[in-house]
Parts: structure tokens; C-alpha cells; sequence
């Protein structure tokens, strides 16, 4: 998925740091046009960043953090085949409350899903991209995948395209990927031992035939790395997708994170394993865990150094819409886009997408002042908030609606996205009688303030009981230069020693918290 | 014996639709049936059952015992 625009001569080139503070260093984007370092001008405060990819990535919620609090996506579910079996995958179970890869509520023709995809486009502007992720593989369906790429091309050519793939099949693929303007790729690679990919994949089909154990493993590691290399030299941005699996992949994932590298990704998206039981997959009945956010960010932390890491993956059903966090699938069934009357306007979209872009120059200004007065300060305090928003960069949803909580690490060096907490269950039906408090205060026991636009007495006072602040005098205003500020504040009571600073650590803690509070 | 779809099993995935050699396999009402009339059991094609081979759910093409096994004709 990806998408473009240009604005860095008339909104400046300070935004674009952001981004490039949020994504960190851009290593992996070495073979990627070539180009090296920007070298342009005004634009200069890219970085390394070349302008092609940065072109690429500032309006693809998924390949930029900053991005995805501005633009959605959605996922067209018109591949449901795959070639392989994972372990952490039951293609049998599906459940509309879901929220997670492999999930899918209904399946679509190419044509279904173009007139979804501009229904979709003509109701919510910010969608710059779409995507093809299964339920099964895309290119285990590569005459319906690439069907609907070439529809969509047609019918609103403004949209980007974006298919993430097990990477068996992908070096076959990767022309007519090239030709359809396909300019980002997702491949989920979770091992390069064939010794270690045998314990997560049963079986490959391949050449019409199943191969098992670590022959499987092999051809499938042999082609996924061969599939990036052909992309990376095209110049088609990869991301590779790694899930942690504790005792498993999970110190090879470093290993990973090289290989990966060194063939030119662009960024790495080591997510946790979601693993219970009522999913019927193999992991889920033998009881392997999933990791801890502090497992996974500690992974992610450990890779930092190497190349971009991806952060803020949601781990979206196969036919999610919407902003990443949110899921607006359920708006746009098969039966009520038939019912609805679509005009596609390309119009509309641009102006929606030009203010984003101004709010986006704006927003960035108020970080770079807030972190002007920040720099003074010298301090080697760290705190976790916790942030309830809706979209737009914006401090906007009241505590009592986040289904989700952003985590934003606070330092001297400013305001940095390292993760997400959701705190709605993956499934309405099977969890306990928990209350709703309980679960969101257990999901920021690390943090010490949650940002909200607006909460109730009662939270209030039992989130102060647990140490957390609530903090709701930044409501609608921009979640980095109000956490800056607040951080200002909280270091000020700290040297004038009206508060003490206190290490909050809860090893608990999950990216999905039901699970650990279940 | 042609092979058959146990329907209860079936994810509906198509998956063995596209790798079929005969193309005995379509989608009928949403389910997932094989042709037995088509059906070679991959014969004069392949080593294995394509629809064996990529099913996602283990015993779900199978060979129908109702029916005689496929013999190619002479």
C-alpha cells in the first residue's frame, strides 16, 4: 500500500523530519531508486530519505507512523487461497468480531471489490490506499489479485496499491506487480533456519506439490528472499512482516532483521503472535504464548539500531476499512454498497487531502516549538503516556470510547510513537465480565499519564488511585506538542521537588491486553 | 474413485479450484464441489491429488468410496 503528493516547498521540510524521527534511521532504504541522500535543496531536512521514497511512504498509513494518524486503508479480500500452512493461522474459523489477519467476512470478485473500494474512496477522502491481504494469499490468487489492481488503476487511478504476500509465490509475480504500479509490498518472513521455519509452517505447496518439515521451510525462506531482492532492485518499497513467536523465531528474529536488511527493506514489522485457543490454530491448542509488549518493543529496540521498525501495526483483519485502530468494514457490506449510489470524484479527495496536509504542516510547527522550549532541559527522566485519540494527530476521543490507547515515550529528545494498546476484547463473545476500566487501566499500568478529550469522575479518580494521571486540559489539540508540554511540566515539578519521579514498569503488559487480563 | 468434497469441512477458500488439472472443481451455491465425471485423480498429471495437496483442512477432498477408482481409458 502506498500513496504521494508533494508539498515540501510550500509546507517546509520540518514535517518531514518528523517522520523520519518517528520511522528512525532510513538505512534500508539504500537500494531503493539509488538515489542515496536527498541532496535537494530545501528539502534537505529529509535526510537520507530519497525524495522518491519519501513521495511513496507520507500518505501510506502503513509504511509511515506519522502518516497513519492521517490516512486510512483498506484491505479488499478477493484472495482467499493460500499455499502454505502456518501454525498460527486456522483458515476453518472465522468470527465478525475479529480483529486479525487472516479474517475475512465475506469474499469478493475484482469487480465487487472496485465498486467497494470507490465506495469506500467517496465516503471517507482520507483513504489513499488499498490493499490485497488474503484472507489467503494474494498471489496464491494471482488472477483475482491482479484483476482487481487493474480495475481499481482504471476507475480511481489516484489510489495506491499494496498486496502483502508469504513470499512463496512472489518472484513469479514480480513483473506484472512492477507493471501495475504496485510500488509497495508486504512479505511476512519469520524466519531464515529452515530448522526454526519447520516448527511454524506444516507444509508449502509448491510446483503442484506439498512439501513438509524443513524441505517446506527452505524453498519457502530460498523464495521469500529471493522474491524481496527482485522487488528491491525494481525499486518497490518492501516492509517485511516478522510475527514473534516466544522460544521460537523470537532471538532468530534479529537474524532476520539482517538478512532483511542487507536485500534492501525498507521497514520491519515485528509483531506479537496472537495465540488462544478458541482460534483453533496449532499454537493456540498447544499453549504457545504470545510475547509481551516489553518482549516485542525490546525486539524492536534491539533492531532499531539496524533499520526502521514499525511500530504502530494494528495486525488488520483481511478486509478492515478505515483508519489503522479503527475498523469501518461493517459500513460497507457487499449488500449495502449495492444499495448505494457511488459518483467517484477524484475532487473532493484532493481538497480533503490538501487540508490534511496543511494540518500536518501545522502540527508540526507546534512540536517543533514545544520542543524548542524542551531542549533546555536536561534530564534522563523516561515516561510512558498513554493517548486516546481518533485520528488526525489530535488529543480527541473521550477515555470512555478508546477502543485502543496510543503510547508515546517521553524523553528530552521529545515525543516518540513506540506503540499501541488495544483494549477492546478480539472477540465480544469470549472473554470474562472484566469491566471495561479494569482492562484499559491494566493496558497503561506502565504509563504514567493517559491524554483524553474528555473523561468521567469515577475513571478519573480510580486511574489517580493507580497512579496514572489523567490529563484532559490538552482535549482536541495535538497529541506531540501537548505531551512535550506536559512532560515540560512534569520535569519542572520534579527539579523543584514537588513530585518525585517513579520508574513505571508493568511486565504484564500486552499489545492485547484482554488476552493478559482474560 | 473420484475425489469429493466433505462440505462441512470446507473453507470455501478455492484453492483447489485454480490447481485442479481437469477442472472438475467449481463453486456451486457457495460450496465447493468436484465434478465426478471430470475427475482423474490427477492421473497423467501429477504424483499427488492437487486438491489434496493444497486443501487447508486435512480430510477434506477425499476419494469417494461410493464410486470406482479412475482408470484412463485405453
Amino acid at each position: 500500500m502506498s500513496t504521494s503528493a508533494q508539498h515540501q516547498v510550500s509546507c517546509g521540510c520540518g514535517e518531514i523530519r518528523e517522520t523520519l524521527q518517528v520511522t528512525g534511521k532510513q538505512q534500508g532504504c539504500g537500494t531503493i531508486g539509488g538515489s542515496g541522500k536527498a541532496g535537494c535543496g530545501s528539502q534537505a531536512d529529509i535526510g537520507n530519505l530519497p525524495n522518491e521514497v519519501w513521495e511513496k511512504v507520507k500518505n501510506h498509513p502503513c509504511y509511515s507512523e506519522e502518516a497513519h494518524h492521517h490516512y486510512a486503508r483498506m484491505h479488499v479480500a478477493v484472495a482467499p487461497a493460500c499455499n502454505i500452512q502456518c501454525n498460527y493461522c486456522n483458515r476453518k474459523y472465522d468470527c465478525a468480531n475479529e480483529s486479525r489477519p487472516g479474517i475475512a467476512s465475506e469474499k469478493l470478485t475484482p469487480e465487487q471489490a472496485a465498486k467497494k473500494v470507490l465506495a469506500v474512496a467517496s465516503a471517507i477522502p482520507q483513504m489513499s490506499v488499498v490493499g490485497v491481504a488474503g484472507p489467503g494469499d494474494p498471489l496464491a490468487n494471482p488472477d483475482k489479485t491482479f484483476r482487481t489492481f487493474e480495475l481499481i488503476d482504471k476507475l480511481a487511478p489516484d489510489i495506491k496499491l499494496c498486496l502483502s504476500t508469504n513470499g512463496l509465490a512472489l518472484a513469479d509475480h514480480v513483473d506484472t506487480i512492477a507493471r501495475l504500479k504496485v510500488d509497495h509490498v508486504t512479505i511476512t518472513i519469520n524466519m531464515i533456519d529452515p530448522e526454526i521455519g519447520a516448527k511454524i509452517y506444516p507444509w508449502i505447496f509448491y510446483r503442484h506439490k506439498r512439501y513438509t518439515g524443513i524441505e517446506a521451510a527452505s524453498i519457502l525462506s530460498t523464495r521469500q528472499l529471493q522474491g524481496l531482492e527482485m522487488l528491491t532492485a525494481r525499486g518497490i518499497l518492501c516492509k517485511v512482516n516478522s510475527v514473534m513467536i516466544p522460544g521460537i523465531n523470537d532471538e532468530h528474529l534479529v537474524e532476520v532483521n539482517r538478512a532483511v536488511k542487507s536485500r534492501g527493506a525498507f521497514l520491519h514489522n515485528v509483531m506479537p503472535l496472537i495465540s488462544s485457543p478458541e482460534h483453533g490454530t496449532v499454537f493456540g491448542l498447544s499453549g504457545q504464548r504470545s510475547p509481551t509488549a516489553q518482549e516485542v518493543t525490546a525486539l524492536q529496540d534491539s533492531c532499531e539500531s539496524e533499520m526502521n521498525m514499525m511500530r504502530h501495526c494494528r495486525q488488520c483483519r483481511a478486509d478492515a476499512v478505515g483508519l489503522l485502530g479503527e475498523d469501518r468494514g461493517a459500513e460497507f457490506t457487499m449488500e449495502k454498497i449495492m444499495a448505494m449510489d457511488i459518483k467517484y470524484d477524484e475532487q473532493p479527495r484532493k481538497e480533503y487531502q490538501a487540508r490534511i496536509e496543511k494540518a500536518r504542516v501545522t502540527k508540526f510547527a507546534a512540536t517543533q516549538q514545544e520542543l524548542a522550549g524542551l531542549a533546555i532541559a536536561s534530564s534522563e527522566i523516561k515516561v510512558l503516556v498513554a493517548v486516546a485519540t481518533r485520528g488526525s494527530g489530535l488529543i480527541n476521543q473521550h477515555f470512555g470510547h478508546a477502543t485502543e490507547f496510543q503510547i508515546y515515550e517521553l524523553s528530552t529528545s521529545g515525543a516518540k510513537f513506540v506503540g499501541h494498546r488495544p483494549i477492546h476484547p478480539y472477540c465480544q463473545g469470549g472473554h470474562g465480565e472484566e469491566s471495561k476500566l479494569e482492562i484499559a487501566i491494566g493496558a497503561i499500568k506502565d504509563c504514567h499519564a493517559v491524554f483524553v478529550s474528555k473523561i468521567g469522575g469515577c475513571p478519573k479518580a480510580e486511574l489517580i488511585e493507580a497512579g496514572i494521571e489523567p490529563v484532559d486540559q490538552y482535549a482536541c489539540e495535538f497529541i506531540d506538542a501537548s505531551a512535550i508540554a506536559w512532560f515540560k511540566l512534569y520535569l519542572d515539578k520534579v527539579n523543584e521537588g514537588k513530585i518525585k519521579h517513579v520508574e513505571r514498569v508493568d511486565p504484564a503488559a500486552r499489545h492485547n491486553a484482554v488476552i493478559s487480563a482474560a | 474413485m473420484p475425489f469429493k468434497i466433505i462440505a462441512s469441512q470446507c473453507t470455501g477458500c478455492s484453492a483447489c479450484e485454480t490447481q485442479c488439472p481437469n477442472l472438475a472443481i467449481s463453486e456451486v451455491a457457495g460450496a465447493f464441489l468436484i465434478d465426478s465425471e471430470q475427475c482423474t485423480e490427477c492421473a497423467g498429471y501429477f504424483d499427488e491429488p492437487q486438491c489434496v495437496a493444497v486443501c487447508p483442512v486435512d480430510n477434506t477432498c477425499v476419494l469417494d468410496t461410493a464410486l470406482p477408482r479412475y482408470r484412463a481409458p485405453p
